[in-house]
């Protein structure tokens, strides 16, 4: 096994066949990637593919008691207290959901990337500075602190996005904090230096490339937990507000009728299961098949 | 190790300074003003300004800082706007139930998350391990409040043997622990297995087998007990996203506990009990990790620290 990584820098074509061959060997990976493109794809044709326009009250969308419908031919996931189509609300909730997840997942990233990167590579008091400060923000019960955040900046879709990368480039920063810190000691680093590159050079040619695998696998196990934090913050009610269809929204609508609608609770609680999974599973193949050296660690 | 426990003691101490700092002027970003909110919308301007100045908001940012430390140290954290009682008080009649959920919802986790691990890392490789793993990332990757709306549906309303939310008996506790402990499983069976794992593969089991033991006391004996301390340590590690997890489910199944308490606090911005529950539940993380750190030496003598 660590034959492999060192003659992967060797022939990077052989490397990158290798890599997807490994890949395609998982098989709740190569699932999860149909999922996430099954996700994606909903998003994105939201219009085409949802059978009602998700905002739509249908005067026969409810009971004569005023209750939603279960599931039937017309609607086929049934409907919502509104009387609105579920099955669409939950097309277009992908939306909102995908948009948060990348949007605040990118954010954590970069705030990850860069103060990690920093960190671990400039060291002295910056660095120190620098991961004390994530030392601390990793005391912080991240969902509290979230619904805090939220509640007081007034919840929308950006100001959730803004509020989960807030709360999730701790974790990116202190791995690719450790990860700088174990590859600036390797020697192609001290082989660089010593031919006489600059720092700047080592940084962008010698640190950087090889930050990628954890820049890919971070950048989907963290769209996952983003989907998740989403969806809960949406629930408690401090997230993407109605009319916009999102699914932990849909949930809390629904909360008090839940006994008498369980569809309302289920179908949208599968949406975030199956979309979360999916990317948590994709992200474990990724790192399974760009880190083969790295076994069964969390 | 004395030196190594001073050591973690006081940079500890200077998390929660630093808590109390960031919690402080997150406050800071509220829109509404404090001295409004507690003299209401009739109060006339003096009154408020009056109320201002009792509570010291006229003063310097610093002055105010230095205020609530000095009476955060002496275990005041202020007056709820809204119900007029110390926030101490309001923390301290919340805590018995949420302990409560956390001890229970910890032993859901352990007890669903350490025999998914054993039993994955035994058939590594092969379809339990596979199995083991995508219902260890399905439950993490499940909305708490979804698994636990619906299991209140299923046992306490479709097939009713459990009641339907609130606080008392052990009865109450099942579900909004085994919610819990669902989201929770999946993390313990990922570090169970990966330990047992790397413990299967040592000499002292080969030898085990070969000397004749059975298979079921290989495991029981040898290998679990060696692989055991990152999941001890986890639990310690593990508080932080759980306490997360406590506000969503005590707000599905109506339990009286700190997370309830916070999500009333945050709907009208009663910001002394918001950052109470910031500080106590951050004290908790940071105690829950010191102990992590701290045990592990004791539990495993190989491990030393300088």
């Amino acid at each position: 096994m660590s034959g492999d990584v060192a003659i992967a820098g060797a022939g990077q074509e052989t490397g990158k066949h290798r890599v997807l061959a490994r890949f395609l060997r998982n098989r709740p990976g190569v699932a999860a990637l149909v999922v996430v493109l099954a996700v994606v794809f909903t998003a994105v044709f939201a219009p085409y593919l949802a059978p009602y326009n998700p905002d739509e009250q249908f005067f026969d969308g409810l009971t004569l008691e005023g209750m939603p419908l279960p599931p039937s031919q017309r609607f086929p996931l049934g409907t919502d207290l509104l009387g609105r189509d579920l099955l669409s609300r939950l097309i277009y909730g992908a939306r909102v959901s995908l948009v948060i997840g990348v949007v605040a997942n990118g954010a954590a990233l970069a705030i990850g990337v860069v103060l990690g990167t920093a960190a671990g590579y400039i060291r002295g008091r910056v660095g120190q500075v620098i991961m004390r400060f994530t030392d601390l923000m990793m005391a912080f019960p991240a969902l509290i602190l979230a619904i805090a955040l939220a509640a007081i900046l007034r919840p929308s879709m950006w100001i959730v996005a803004l509020v989960i990368a807030l709360v999730n480039w701790v974790w990116i920063a202190r791995v690719v904090y450790s990860q700088v810190l174990s590859l600036a000691e390797q020697e192609f680093v001290t082989a660089a230096v010593a031919l006489g590159a600059s720092r700047g050079r080592v940084f962008f040619r010698h640190l950087i490339p090889h930050l990628v695998p954890t820049i890919i696998v971070w950048g989907t196990l963290g769209i996952a937990s983003s989907v998740l934090l989403e969806a809960s913050l949406s629930f408690l009610g401090v997230g993407v507000q109605p009319p916009t269809p999102s699914w932990g929204g849909i949930i809390n609508e629904s909360q008090s009728y839940f006994l008498d609608a369980p569809w309302l609770v289920a179908f949208p609680g599968a949406a975030i299961l199956v979309t979360s999974l999916a990317f948590n599973l994709l992200g474990d193949g990724l790192r399974d098949a760009l880190e083969p050296d790295r076994t069964g660690d969390v | 190790m004395i030196r190594y426990t001073i050591a973690r003691l006081g940079q500890a101490v200077l998390v929660l300074f630093g808590i109390s700092v960031i919690t402080f002027l997150l406050t800071y970003l509220v829109p509404a003003d404090p001295a409004r909110m507690i003299a209401g919308h009739s109060a006339t301007a003096e009154t408020v300004a009056r109320i201002r100045a009792e509570l010291g908001l006229d003063q310097p940012l610093p002055v105010q800082y230095g205020r609530y430390l000095w009476n955060l140290l002496h275990g005041d954290l202020g007056r709820s706007y809204a119900q007029r009682v110390a926030v101490t008080e309001l923390l301290l009649s919340r805590l018995p139930a949420t302990f409560q959920l956390m001890v229970a919802g910890i032993f859901a986790e352990v007890l669903l998350g350490i025999p998914a691990g054993i039993l994955a890392a035994l058939g590594r490789g092969r379809w339990p391990d596979r199995l083991g793993m995508v219902l260890a990332f399905s439950g993490v990757s499940a909305p708490q409040f979804a698994v636990g709306l619906l299991l209140l549906y299923v046992f306490g309303y479709q097939w009713p043997i459990l009641p339907l939310g609130g606080y008392g008996t052990w009865r109450h506790v099942i579900l909004p622990a085994l919610t819990l402990g669902i989201a929770g499983a999946g993390w313990y069976a990922r570090v169970m297995r990966s330990a047992m794992v790397e413990v299967l593969n040592q000499h002292y089991i080969r030898t085990a087998t070969a000397k004749g033991l059975a298979p079921s006391k290989v495991v029981l004996k040898h290998a679990l007990r060696n692989s055991i301390l990152p999941v001890v340590s986890m639990v310690g590690l593990d508080i932080g996203v759980f306490m997360g997890g406590v506000v969503v489910v005590e707000s599905v199944f109506a339990w009286p506990g700190i997370g309830q308490l916070a999500w009333q606090a945050i709907q009208i911005l009663d910001i002394p009990v918001i950052m109470g529950v910031v500080m106590l539940t951050a004290s908790f993380i940071v105690v829950g990790n010191l102990l992590a750190d701290l045990v592990y030496p004791l539990l495993d003598p190989r491990i030393k620290y300088s």
